[in-house]
């Protein structure tokens, strides 16, 4: 009983991800080395065309781009998220609970209708444009939305409990008594905070800057919501070559490199946080 | 940091976090169509919301989606945790592998991935595509969750029960099954938000027959802001505020 209690769910498991995990992955690196053609999905011809063609300057500039704005999205995240997940861990344990449960309620809620949120937020006629209007901060609406700076406020929006949820799980277990130590030592608030909470919570800030960085060149519907040109995202890129210029095989190639790009900042966490990854840690 | 200062800072962050959503909501309520100023309080947006037929079909197709993909999620992926924290075997290292993998992958991998398999398999995109795409996405947070439950079992409970007699199917039923319905439950709640909610990898695999709430909204929200959508994601809001509001009922639940 045991066994066959045993090899069916690790069977029924198993089998599940490996045809829909892995082989389908497998797929994708196969067609991305497949030659293109209108007609079909692909013509069956190995080819390097397809990562080539991503060092042409037009995709090479959207890779640019994407890149830049992941990177200040980031940056930003980083920024308001540290301080944020830092006060948190320092509060009671009762508020701490609270405090998060306040941080991830609106992130329950569809991503597509926080974004929607945010349009109506941004539009000419929206709650931003009126309140600066009637402050008599501005004279005459600003153009918000459509704009880069729109998709970059509504990706922070979207990504930033992903930067503040590693930070605080590394800080709140903290040893507090290193903080003390140093005290004792001497050092000032901002020596302790330069030379011991910062370094100590390295492997947090990796985590958390990977899973906002990848997300914000991906979001593709963020951008096609609030955004003004075309392909402003590494997402868009993919998200054209699938559903309007029907390029399959360059789409995959898209889509490799992208994995390569998160495997790098998985390979950059796991040195880093200087164990295997735990498991638990895992979400 | 001075206290004063640090809860500013908590605050802003927070009013950064909800004034879109509010907005959204109380002007779900405001008797104009494109205007912000206040014109009175009116439930047409509502009522127009309840009388789009197609808006239910892609409501009910979610629903329906979401409640198949959970159930099969659930199952697989509580029979994989128990296997994991219970039996040694070959492939182990290589399942847990898999399984970390398919949660940090992005979104849009994932779906394309699938998309390629599904096209070259044949399999026409539909409820069955986007059913499969689901149910992978959610089974490894299933097994987390139910996996961090199961390591607080006493293993001694299996000995005690083999030595009563019990068969595996039993000790399954009658031990496992009750000791970790609270993660079954976090886990399904989650499972369905997954499902409910996922926009990216729904959008590659889903075709024009079968039309689920979240790819309705990304094309309604396309042709601009308007107020039967304000009202529509209010009511989303507020499902969503029910189901983490029965999410922590379990919780405690769980505690007492």
């Amino acid at each position: 009983m045991t066994n066959k209690f045993q090899y069916f769910s690790v069977g029924l498991i198993t089998t599940w991800l490996c045809i829909f995990g892995l082989l389908s992955f497998l797929v994708m690196v196969v067609m991305s080395f497949l030659q293109h053609d209108p007609d079909h999905i692909a013509l069956w011809h190995f080819t390097l065309q397809n990562y080539e063609d991503l060092f042409n300057p037009i995709f090479f500039k959207i890779f640019l781009k994407s890149f830049y704005i992941a990177f200040m999205v980031t940056a930003a995240c980083l920024l308001l998220g540290y301080p944020f997940a830092y006060i948190i861990s320092r509060l009671p344990e009762r508020l701490q609970n609270t405090a998060l449960l306040l941080l991830l309620l609106p992130f329950w809620t569809s991503s597509i209708v926080r974004t929607y949120a945010m349009m109506s937020i941004l539009k000419t006629k929206g709650l931003l444009n009126t309140a600066l209007l009637s402050m008599g901060i501005i004279h005459e609406p600003l153009q918000l939305l459509f704009t880069n700076t729109a998709v970059g406020i509504g990706l922070i929006y979207n990504l930033l409990p992903f930067m503040i949820l590693p930070i605080y799980v590394n800080l709140e277990r903290f040893d507090i008594s290193l903080i003390e130590a140093a005290k004792d030592l001497g050092a000032k608030y901002t020596t302790i905070f330069r030379k011991v909470i910062i370094p100590l919570s390295v492997p947090g800030i990796v985590g958390g800057c990977t899973l906002v960085f990848l997300p914000a060149m991906t979001l593709f519907f963020i951008s096609d919501l609030l955004g003004g040109a075309k392909a402003l995202l590494l997402g868009n890129l993919i998200e054209d070559q699938f559903l309007m210029a029907n390029n399959w095989p360059r789409g995959a190639a898209t889509s490799v490199l992208l994995t390569v790009i998160m495997a790098i900042g998985l390979l950059i966490y796991w040195f880093k946080s200087n164990k295997r990854i735990n498991y638990e840690a895992a979400i | 940091m001075k206290r004063p200062f640090r809860s500013l800072y908590l605050a802003l962050i927070y009013l950064f976090l909800y004034i879109p959503i509010g907005t959204l909501i109380v002007y779900s309520f405001n008797n104009a169509v494109f205007s912000m100023l206040w014109h009175g309080f009116t439930l047409n947006w509502y009522a127009q919301v309840l009388q789009d037929s197609n808006l239910w079909i892609a409501v009910w197709h979610s629903l329906y989606l979401a409640i198949s993909a959970t159930t099969t999620a659930l199952f697989i992926g509580t029979l994989a945790a128990i296997s994991l924290y219970r039996y040694q075997f070959r492939g182990k290292n290589m399942l847990q592998g898999l399984l970390f993998v398919i949660i940090i992958t992005p979104d849009i991998v994932m779906g394309i991935a699938l998309l390629i398999l599904f096209s070259l398999s044949g399999l026409s995109l539909g409820f069955w595509s986007l059913y499969i795409a689901h149910v992978t996405f959610c089974i490894p947070f299933v097994v987390v969750i139910v996996y961090s439950r199961a390591k607080s079992i006493d293993p001694n409970i299996f000995a005690a029960a083999s030595d009563l007699g019990a068969s595996e199917l039993q000790t399954f039923w009658h031990i496992i099954v009750p000791i970790l319905l609270p993660a079954l439950i976090s886990g399904a709640l989650l499972c369905f938000a997954l499902s409910f909610d996922d926009i990216v990898i729904s959008y590659f695999v889903s075709g024009p027959g079968f039309e689920i709430l979240p790819i309705k909204i990304f094309s309604l929200a396309r042709l601009g802001v308007n107020v039967e959508l304000n009202a529509l994601c209010s009511l989303l809001f507020g499902l969503t505020l029910i189901l983490v509001c029965l999410s922590q009922w379990v919780t405690r639940q769980k505690k007492t």
